[in-house]
């Protein structure tokens, strides 16, 4: 019966077809907008995310992330280098600057100050010079999303040179780094060279990057640290943690995205339902006559899931394959640079789509329990 | 028992029975009885008219006979089973079993082709697809069709759609095959060909062919025509009374 059901559901082309737009549609948007609103949101820790190497973070205590930070006098270094269990710790400075490019335009840069001595806060890889070129005089590092932003497409940036802050930097290499939440272009220098790019304050110092004895947790390390110091210190998944939180609280992303979500849920609620309503009562005689012969609700229930699981599942795989090339076609695009799509977004969507066809598929075989078989002969 | 079913031969195998069977209908407050305690034998090898005016009860009567409208009171018994003491899964399995259907509409499934469609009843118990329509083939094959069998049925006549529902009917060999209104949408020559070809593939010695009509122009074929009027059945012989 499950043939003859299947049968039944792709002789009706265009209803067939439209069913799996439906789940195909509503799949696509559900996916497509959790992958990127995830990835998006990871987006608040691609600070931390960039230097792999620290264990913990330390900061002022009303520090939030990377980019919400309030500077700490030098002295903290000397203060979080005492602490037992620290192998190593480095200055990091994160500011704001301005460039002025070729063309005249004003465009807002973040800076980075890496430790002189072991160029710890550098990106691990370079997609272009090595990361012995900041030892050179003015010399930055550029991300990937500032070669983009800056230059023509294909244009290698190294040697050309910047107005940063009124001072001259020169271009020494990219990194292939992950780019921030807000995609601004950011340029990584030596601690001592970026005093010299950003303005200055009493307090000049951003965060100490810390390194973790062998055998010491990073997080017995952390607490230690704050007791010791009273400053704030996160161990690096802590501290991802808490600038992909600071987004979530102080942004409406979530709300929009999750209204997408909705409405692609709806959306999908709405198509397969009204199609999958048209297509049992174009087929109600049929149905009925079905009943009549002698086949029973369960076989009858059996047929309307089995249509409900073939259309769930090639639309479903349709919607996930179209989220796949969505992101496969953006993934040159510096916005969507490193876009994946989290295990458990198709999940997600699986159980969407699930939920859609339950509740479509179970109001439309009501109508079908209910029809009566003597109804045939009315 | 009724006269009616008392004038029935006694030697005959009795393939339903009916006792004292009532159906009323509920519209708003108001009940309508729509039969009013029916009590009919229909014998096994018979060709068994149903004919009445519309509204007369005819459609719930052979409804409640072949197990698919419950009665409001009495027994309906089909080759010797009491079928509303069954349960709903039983009733459904009986029916599959012993009963073959033809519809006016033939509501053959569009999807599928003849032969599929002929061998729904065989796909519905179980039979494999192959086998199933390898059966259904033969019997189109005995309604001179069986070129049609790969056809969808759209692509059929009225009259191929009307064969393909009666080998769908007889497939599985049932021993009761209920007719509604057979040859309403034929023409007199070819509706006299569709009841001879009931006649001669449908009715055996052990399986009985009820028929709803109220087509004149066949009642010359019955074997006993039962007339409805209603909710009573007013005849029962074998021509139909003269005042009708």
């Amino acid at each position: 019966m499950v043939w003859i059901a299947i049968r039944m559901l792709t002789g009706d082309a265009t209803k067939f077809y439209g069913l799996l737009f439906g789940i195909a549609f509503s799949t696509l948007l559900i996916t497509q907008q959790l992958t990127i609103f995830v990835n998006l949101i990871e987006r608040g820790a691609s600070g931390v995310y960039n230097v792999p190497s620290a264990d913990v973070w330390v900061m002022d205590p009303v520090s939030r992330t990377t980019d919400v930070n309030l500077p700490m006098p030098s002295t903290a270094l000397d203060r979080v280098r005492s602490v037992p269990g620290v192998e190593w710790a480095v200055p990091h400075l994160r500011a704001a600057a301005s460039v002025r490019t070729k063309e005249g335009d004003l465009e807002g840069v973040s800076v980075i100050g890496v430790d002189d001595a072991t160029l710890i806060g550098l990106p691990r890889r370079m997609t272009s010079g090595s990361t012995n070129v900041l030892e050179r005089p003015d010399a930055v590092v550029i991300d990937d999303v500032g070669t983009t932003r800056f230059f023509p497409e294909g244009y290698d940036p190294v040697g050309e040179r910047l107005e940063l802050n009124d001072q001259r930097a020169v271009i020494m290499g990219v990194a292939d780094a992950v780019p921030s939440f807000t995609s601004q272009v950011t340029l990584y220098t030596r601690y001592s060279r970026a005093l010299n790019f950003v303005p200055g304050t009493r307090n000049r110092l951003s965060f100490v990057l810390v390194g973790a004895a062998p055998n010491i947790d990073a997080k017995i390390l952390a607490t230690r640290i704050t007791e010791a110091t009273g400053l704030r210190a996160r161990t690096r998944d802590e501290f991802a943690r808490d600038g992909i939180d600071f987004i979530i609280e102080n942004t409406g992303i979530p709300l929009n995205f999750g209204i997408t979500v909705m409405l692609g849920f709806l959306v999908g609620v709405a198509i397969v339902g009204l199609t999958f309503s048209l297509f049992i009562r174009d087929n109600i005689k049929q149905f009925g006559a079905l009943k009549a012969i002698g086949v029973n609700n369960a076989k009858i229930r059996r047929m309307v899931a089995a249509q409900a699981a073939m259309v769930g599942s090639i639309g479903y795989g349709l919607g996930v394959l179209g989220t796949v090339a969505f992101i496969w076609s953006f993934s040159s695009n510096p916005t969507f640079k490193g876009f994946y799509i989290p295990w458990q977004v198709p999940l997600i969507s699986l159980a969407a789509v699930t939920l859609i066809l339950t509740l479509t598929g179970w109001i439309a075989l009501r109508n079908v329990l209910k029809t009566e078989p003597a109804a045939v002969f009315r | 028992m009724s006269d009616v079913a008392l004038a029935a031969p006694s030697d005959a195998a009795t393939a339903i029975a009916t006792r004292g069977v009532v159906r009323d209908f509920t519209a708003g407050q108001q009940t309508i009885r729509v039969l009013h305690g029916i009590d009919l034998d229909i014998r096994a090898g018979e060709l068994t008219y149903l004919v009445g005016e519309s509204g007369s009860g005819k459609t719930t009567l052979i409804s409640i006979m072949c197990g698919i409208l419950w009665p409001t009171e009495g027994e309906v018994r089909l080759f010797g089973t009491d079928i509303y003491k069954l349960s709903d899964n039983e009733l459904v399995d009986f029916r599959l079993r012993n009963v073959g259907f033809i519809f006016q509409q033939y509501n053959l499934i569009p999807a599928i082709d003849a032969a599929s469609n002929a061998a729904v009843p065989l796909i519905a118990q179980g039979v494999g697809r192959g086998e199933a329509r390898a059966r259904a083939i033969e019997l189109l094959a005995a309604l001179n069709i069986a070129d049609q069998a790969d056809k969808l049925p759209s692509q059929l006549s009225g009259g191929q759609q009307q064969r393909v529902a009666i080998a769908r009917a007889l497939v599985h060999q049932p021993r009761l095959i209920v007719c509604d209104e057979p040859t309403a949408a034929l023409d007199a020559r070819s509706g006299r060909r569709v009841m001879d070809l009931l006649r001669e593939v449908a009715l055996a010695d052990d399986r009985s062919v009820i028929i709803v009509t109220h087509d004149n122009r066949i009642f010359d074929l019955a074997d006993r025509i039962l007339v409805l009027e209603d909710g009573r059945v007013t005849h029962d012989g074998r021509d139909m009374p003269k005042d009708h």
